[in-house]
């Protein structure tokens, strides 16, 4: 018997596994979801990991170990303040953008509650205040939920209509996170204003991306969250004025000047706050490249892919965001193959939603259902290049096509197109 | 989210595809909840055998990947093997979906016996265990047992 070497046979799917351990034909990652979420930089990284190993008191302690997180939370909160034209006072942490609109609306809806219970807000907010007024409305109030145009843009006369002398509370999101367009929130803080209504705003998508001022927009609450301007996931904050007395959210210690029980997350402040800081000093250059670069892609996907929408506001809207509808297709089946290209994006389609309905944000604009399920949304971030929005392009036009030659929509349309011109 | 078979028949689909003339057409689902499936039969009018079957499909990975394993189940067979192909054995087949997912394997099987229907209203016939096809898949109960 001859011992020879013995060839160790391997499956299809341990080959192909080592060659994607060895990188082989890993294509580079193009991330075009930043509005879901958003790398974080490395001096945030940097400037966080201290208050792991080394800082790691318990910002609540008696002993000096604790004074440089306590230091490390008063600058971050210092930082947020002015990037806001606000009062450190004003500012306080919460674990994200999510419990900040919960904390502003409960609240706000308690302390006014003898004032009157009828509260204000839109048709395309997130779900963290539309779930938030449906609690209310079991709890007794009222919510008016304002529509929006084909843009997606709120009407400052509905506003006014709707305006009541029982209203305690209009929320209005500074950004769309779907569809990108940007609310006239001056103006709706000044009707709110003269009204004497509170206003709060979910600026989570637009806080480090559009320049806020409190003051000159008359916002009394402002929801963000550190982890769509590359700072950590788990850390927010909610701005409320000086002088209205909101309850708490979330009851416990006194953190957060007996506001916000909770040992606070002084690596995630501290994060964001240097996230912040870095945002603040490149908002307007990062706003001029993310404008150039986004409408340079939707030049291109308008001009080359027929039966293509663009959906939100063509100008006022957020500086990274584009959201397109593709007729005839469907957005799972989109996000699949461009994730297959190594391309990262996200659709309102019922798949991507687990309901049935597609984005309810996509709905508010008018969008009939099967234009809705066909929807992508792309959105940039300062790293994103030209090259990264040609190959998106390049490889979308395919995968369009593609996918329109497998549908039976495109087929029903196509005879009719042909029985059109036949006739 | 999904295993290997569906993603290779999302990548891969088999059968995409129209037949002119087809024996049966059918086309099932709604845009409204985002899934629409069409299934061609080309068939032999003697032996009942389903010689070739094409579809096209509107929706997401789990629909496309459901209507391509379905059309190739039942290629070659005859209409009452057809009728054995249930949304089960398509999930099977693609070694299951997720749960959310399930309904589409329903509307590859409303789509094959929607085209079976079509080819027996055209030639006069009824197909054993066959009913008219719902035109509106949304209304199908989803906690269908299976």
């Amino acid at each position: 018997m001859v011992s020879g070497k013995r060839k160790h046979r391997i499956s299809v799917d341990e080959a192909f596994n080592l060659y994607l351990q060895k990188g082989g034909f890993m294509t580079k990652l193009i991330y075009l979801d930043n509005a879901a979420t958003t790398k974080v930089r490395p001096e945030v990284v940097e400037a966080m990991l201290p208050y792991y190993t080394e800082y790691y008191g318990n910002p609540s302690s008696v002993y000096s170990f604790s004074t440089p997180c306590k230091k490390a939370m008063a600058h971050a909160r210092e930082t947020i303040a002015n990037s806001l034209g606000a009062n450190e006072n004003e500012i306080y942490f919460t674990n994200g953008g999510t419990e900040s609109d919960n904390w502003a609306l409960k609240a706000a809806a308690d302390a006014y509650a003898s004032k009157g219970k009828h509260i204000i807000t839109t048709q395309i907010e997130h779900h963290a205040i539309l779930h938030t007024g449906q609690f209310l409305e079991q709890h007794g109030y009222e919510v008016t939920y304002l529509p929006v145009d084909e843009n997606g843009v709120v009407s400052l006369e509905a506003l006014k209509k709707a305006i009541r002398p029982d209203t305690i509370l209009i929320s209005v999101m500074f950004a769309n996170n779907e569809i990108g367009t940007i609310q006239p929130i001056r103006e709706i803080g000044e009707i709110a204003k003269a009204n004497g209504i509170l206003f709060h705003t979910d600026a989570v998508q637009a806080y480090c991306h559009e320049p806020i001022n409190v003051n000159e927009y008359h916002i009394d609450m402002l929801s963000a969250s550190a982890h769509k301007f590359h700072g950590p996931k788990g850390v927010g904050f909610l701005y409320i004025r000086k002088g209205l007395k909101l309850r708490s959210f979330i009851h416990g210690g006194a953190q957060e000047r007996k506001r916000r029980a909770g040992t606070e997350n002084v690596p995630g402040i501290v994060g964001m706050g240097k996230a912040v800081s870095l945002a603040q000093e490149t908002i307007d250059a990062v706003r001029t490249k993310e404008t150039e670069l986004r409408d340079h892609l939707i030049h291109r996907v308008m001009t080359e892919i027929p039966y293509t929408r663009l959906n939100g506001h063509p100008t006022q809207r957020l500086s990274n965001n584009a959201n397109f509808s593709f007729q005839f297709i469907e957005g799972e089946s989109l996000l699949i193959m461009l994730d297959m290209a190594g391309i990262c994006g996200s659709s309102g389609s019922a798949c991507t939603s687990g309901s049935l309905d597609p984005s309810h944000v996509l709905l508010a604009i008018g969008l009939p259902h099967e234009i809705a399920h066909g929807s992508l949304r792309l959105t940039l971030s300062d790293e994103t290049t030209r090259e990264d929005i040609d190959y998106t392009v390049d490889k979308l036009k395919q995968i369009v096509e593609k996918l329109r030659s497998m549908s039976p929509l495109y087929e029903d349309f196509v005879k009719s197109r042909e029985k059109k011109e036949a006739r | 989210m999904y295993s290997d078979k569906v993603m290779d028949h999302f990548q891969h689909p088999r059968n995409v595809g129209e037949i002119e003339g087809a024996s049966g057409v059918g086309t099932v689902g709604n845009a409204k909840c985002g899934d629409i499936m069409r299934i061609y039969l080309d068939i032999d009018d003697k032996s009942h055998i389903i010689k070739d079957c094409k579809f096209k499909t509107f929706g997401c990975g789990a629909a496309v990947a459901t209507s391509s394993m379905a059309t190739e189940m039942v290629k070659g067979k005859t209409i009452e093997e057809a009728m054995q192909v249930t949304n089960k054995a398509v999930m099977e087949a693609l070694d299951g979906l997720p749960p959310v997912k399930v309904h589409c394997s329903l509307l590859a099987e409303e789509a094959i016996h929607a085209a079976l229907w079509d080819y027996a209203e055209k030639h006069g016939i009824k197909i054993e265990g066959l009913e008219k096809p719902k035109s509106d898949i949304s209304e199908h109960d989803e906690d269908e047992e299976y």
